[in-house]
């Protein structure tokens, strides 16, 4: 470690390291390695607690000691957000990956925060149910990082996204507290829902240690078709139209890349007199479009958009806009990409949520993305930057903060008055 | 609260606006809840945010408690008034601001009334979603603090879901607007922290909602079974078969009978009545409505009907939903429960309730959502008969102790309120209920926004937050800290 980078840091001298294999055991206390860097910020140490009572009591630590601490999962999303402004300790969930109660018959599920989102559907899938949710890499991303990130993809159109499907969480703070809110049962208003604040909050208030689930039942079948549309107006209209009907659609998403018209994905489940009938629906809706049955592989389009082989000149963004904004999103993006030269590829869904890939050299991406979070923002909407190149002009990831960033202020002065967890990576500076 | 305050207040809202005559303000000294009163010192009508900011800024500048409040149909005493209070009545408020129906969004101020928000996109084949039973008269304002459900949040999700986004008068004056029209609004989802704080953080005055286009289809079908516990077989069945109906009900016999000497649904007389609506595409509900009639068959209903037309539709649903205020038929006073349990907890909860009943000698009806294991417990008494009423409290609470101990809620959808906090310690620990009131001191430092509600015993907001308590874990052994 240089003298420049240490200086950064609170030093964790040999005691102090002490304390924490005295909580933990020897075995999960070890130094930080280059793969543990976090956009730029060498953590010391990376803790595995086992528990959730050891993992707030080396929190506790932590925070006593006056190091900073950011928390992991499957490390799939430990990029998004600003880079941190200390990171001593890298406090990981991966020893927390137990399903602690899966209540199928009330179609519920209590899990450990390190538990996979795959490893928690291939359990409940054999009860014919499954968590509705489609996050990014769900072989490695964990509970915990999904929930944080408030990852969700096309599925969201009909099942909503975590805020909705889950029903209550644990947190540990910076002071040791462990507290839980919601419940193990789908209805409930008992207290305040805590499980919104911590959802979306990248881990700077609390460190999410379990969840609460409903589940869904798995479709009996399902069936995907194609639509393509001629330019962005008309994948507007198709959307609106479609939108508008009386489908039971479960994913609707437009993929739009520079230079080629656009496609627009249609899933449905249900009973396959259900899916027939909808089918045959699907062409009054689009106009003289051509539609053509797809594969389900067309679902894996985010992942696709986030396979790129230049991490260094490549930017992905987090986009939203009203439905209705759709064409005019697209035309300033097409025109920010444009003016700075830079290539681009977009994947929306119906709810007007959105992914936005930039492609070319860094002072270029930054340009179009500073012009496009311009309109996104004129719109109402937002452009929030998930991928950066480790090269890149100063950006904050999540935009103009809205009047209530005060108040958010002061929650996470109430949660972690000495800014502990995940510094300077949220909204604001927080 | 001297004359001078009196004359600012009226200097905002005018003389109509003002209401401090003690006659007149017995209106507003309960809520649905009338066994707890408090008459507040002056109820105030604004008619804007600009006056709702310039009452509650006086409030913090004199340190007033205030409680907003809707329509007043609370069912927990959310909206009963504090000691030397005032009420900040949203009644007023109650304009549709905005329709956009390509975006499925609608922007409405506090005091208009569920119901309307429906009628007013019906002619679009839209609707609102959350329906509480008292939703011809229940506000919008009243269903976002107390995060309403109904019926159909089975398949619809509850308020909270509809909810996009919040403008909210915080407890010192100030203004933030909290989510929005478009989705995941960068920062904290304050707007989902909002929703469900029954008035402890603020008073919205606008509110962004998200509105849903009507199915092809919906289908309810009905089935009498001897009693609840075959009834509570099916559900399991449905839920087993992979449906997910727009609503599973369950009312037992003597909900029945108050049903139909209150409205005449025509509700077979019948141990344990089952009600599952099913919608969608019409290939799909018919599909499943066979299936579903299968499911009741074998797991014992002798009688199974399914609506054939809108008007039997609705009117099955009107001995529902008339079902809380239909047991005034049968009994001079009762009071609602709103616990909630895993649904497979039912039979052995319905059983524990059956013999509380006996114990107590006070009857007890009951009407599910069964779908999601949310029990409305009505318990019947006579004020009129000595220690009846304290029997019949008390007889409510042990049933929500039940709820707790197989593993659910105290309430699913009326709110923890005045009624309820002291059971709140029973369902979550101390340090769960510290880290909500840190919550609660980040919104409102002073306490002054519905200070006595919620929460068991009132707390100050210290300088110094997040003081260190230990978890029950620990205090019990089972884990230690270090």
């Amino acid at each position: 470690m240089d003298a420049a980078t240490q200086s950064l840091h609170a030093a964790i001298d040999s005691s102090l390291r002490q304390k924490f294999i005295d909580i933990l055991g020897a075995e999960h206390v070890r130094p930080g390695a280059p793969a543990d860097n976090v956009s730029g910020v060498q953590p010391q140490l990376i803790l595995e607690p086992a528990s959730e009572s050891q993992l707030a009591a080396v929190l506790h630590l932590a925070n006593g000691s006056k190091l900073a601490v950011i928390p992991r999962g499957g490390g799939t999303k430990l990029g998004w957000g600003n880079p941190p402004s200390r990171g001593d300790i890298i406090l990981s969930t991966a020893g927390l990956n137990k399903i602690i109660e899966h209540a199928w018959a009330d179609l519920t599920v209590t899990v450990e925060a390190g538990c996979t989102i795959q490893t928690l559907q291939e359990t409940l899938a054999p009860h014919g149910q499954r968590l509705a949710l489609d996050p990014l890499w769900p072989e490695r991303a964990t509970v915990g990082g999904s929930l944080a990130t408030n990852d969700s993809g096309a599925l969201r159109l009909r099942f909503g996204a975590l805020r909705d499907l889950v029903i209550g969480v644990t947190i540990a703070l910076p002071d040791g507290t462990l507290a839980s809110s919601g419940g193990k049962v789908v209805k409930n208003v008992a207290g305040y829902d805590l499980p919104k604040l911590v959802i979306g909050a990248l881990g700077t208030l609390g460190v999410i240690t379990r969840a609460v689930f409903r589940l869904h039942p798995l479709p009996r079948n399902a069936r995907s078709f194609s639509i393509f549309a001629a330019n962005a107006e008309d994948t507007q209209k198709f959307v609106l139209a479609i939108q508008d009907s009386k489908l039971a659609h479960v994913a609707l998403q437009s993929h739009l890349t520079a230079g080629s018209t656009p496609v627009i994905d249609i899933l449905f489940e249900g009973t396959e007199a259900g899916l027939a009938a909808q089918a045959a629906r699907l062409p009054t809706l689009c106009g003289r479009a051509q539609i053509s049955e797809a594969s389900p592989a067309t679902w894996n389009a985010r992942r696709d958009l986030w396979s790129f082989s230049n991490p260094e000149e490549t930017a992905v963004a987090k986009i939203s806009a009203l439905p209705t904004g759709f064409a005019r999103s697209i035309e300033l993006l097409r025109r920010a990409a444009d003016s700075a030269g830079v290539h681009w590829k977009s994947l929306t869904y119906a709810t007007g949520l959105g992914w936005l890939r930039l492609e070319g050299p860094s002072a270029d991406l930054h340009r179009a993305l500073a012009t496009s979070r311009v309109e996104f923002e004129k719109m109402g909407g937002s452009l929030v930057l998930l991928h950066r190149p480790a090269a890149f002009p100063a950006f904050d990831a999540w935009g103009t903060p809205g009047d209530s960033l005060s108040l958010m202020r002061s929650i996470k002065r109430r949660l972690d008055p000495a800014n502990t967890l995940n510094a300077g990576r949220f909204l604001g500076g927080i | 609260m001297d004359a001078r305050i009196f004359k600012e207040f009226r200097a905002i809202v005018g003389e109509r606006g003002l209401i401090s005559s003690p006659e007149e303000l017995h209106t507003y000294e309960c809520d649905g809840l009338t066994n707890f009163r408090v008459m507040p010192r002056a109820v105030l009508l604004p008619t804007s945010t600009e006056q709702v900011q310039s009452i509650v800024r006086i409030c913090h500048r004199e340190k007033i408690p205030f409680v907003a409040r809707g329509s007043g149909t609370g069912l927990s005493g959310g909206a009963l008034p504090v000691e030397n209070g005032i009420v900040l009545s949203l009644a007023r408020m109650n304009r549709i601001l905005e329709v956009d129906i390509p975006n499925a969004r609608m922007v409405v101020q506090p005091g208009v009334i569920n119901l309307d928000v429906t009628g007013r996109v019906q002619p679009y084949e839209y609707f609102y979603a959350p329906d509480p039973s008292s939703q011809s008269v229940c506000s919008i304002g009243g269903n976002v603090a107390e995060n309403a459900g109904g019926a159909h949040c089975l398949k619809y999700g509850f308020t909270t879901t509809h909810v996009l986004g919040l403008d909210v008068v915080l407890p010192d004056g100030s203004l933030v607007h909290l989510g929005g029209k478009t989705l995941d609004t960068p920062g904290y989802d304050l707007a989902g922290v909002f929703v469900g704080s029954e008035g402890t953080l603020g008073v919205a005055t606008r509110i962004i909602l998200r509105i849903v286009k009507r199915p092809e289809c919906v289908r309810t079908l009905l089935a009498a079974f001897p009693s609840t516990n075959e009834a509570g077989a099916a559900v399991s069945g449905i839920v087993a078969a992979g449906m997910l109906p727009a609503a599973i009900e369950m009312m037992d016999n003597l909900a029945i009978q108050a049903a139909e000497a209150a409205v005449h649904a025509n509700y077979p007389n019948c141990g344990g009545l089952l009600l599952v609506e099913l919608d969608g595409p019409l290939a799909e509900v018919e599909d499943l409505l066979t299936h579903a009639d299968e499911i009741c068959r074998s797991s014992g209903a002798w009688e199974i009907r399914v609506a054939q037309s809108e008007a039997e539709r609705a009117l099955v649903w009107k001995g529902r939903k008339a079902a809380f205020a239909a047991v005034g038929r049968i009994s001079p006073n009762y009071i609602v429960q709103d616990g909630v349990i895993p649904r497979t907890a039912l039979p052995q909860v319905m059983s524990e309730i059956a013999r509380l009943s006996k114990e107590n000698g006070l009857r007890v009806a009951n009407v599910f959502h069964a779908g999601d294991g949310n029990l409305h417990p009505l318990v019947l008494y006579d004020r009129r008969i000595p220690g009846q009423e304290d029997a019949a409290l008390g007889l409510s609470m042990k049933i929500l102790e039940l709820c707790i101990a197989a593993g659910g809620s105290i309430t699913g959808e009326h709110g923890v309120g005045e009624e309820k906090k002291c059971m709140m310690s029973k369902m979550f620990a101390e340090p769960d209920l510290a880290t909500m009131q840190r919550v609660r001191c980040a919104f409102d430092p002073l306490q002054l926004s519905n200070p006595t509600k919620v929460f068991p015993t009132p707390r100050l907001c210290g300088e110094k937050p997040g003081e260190y308590v230990a978890h029950p874990l620990e205090t019990a052994g089972l884990a230690e800290r270090f």
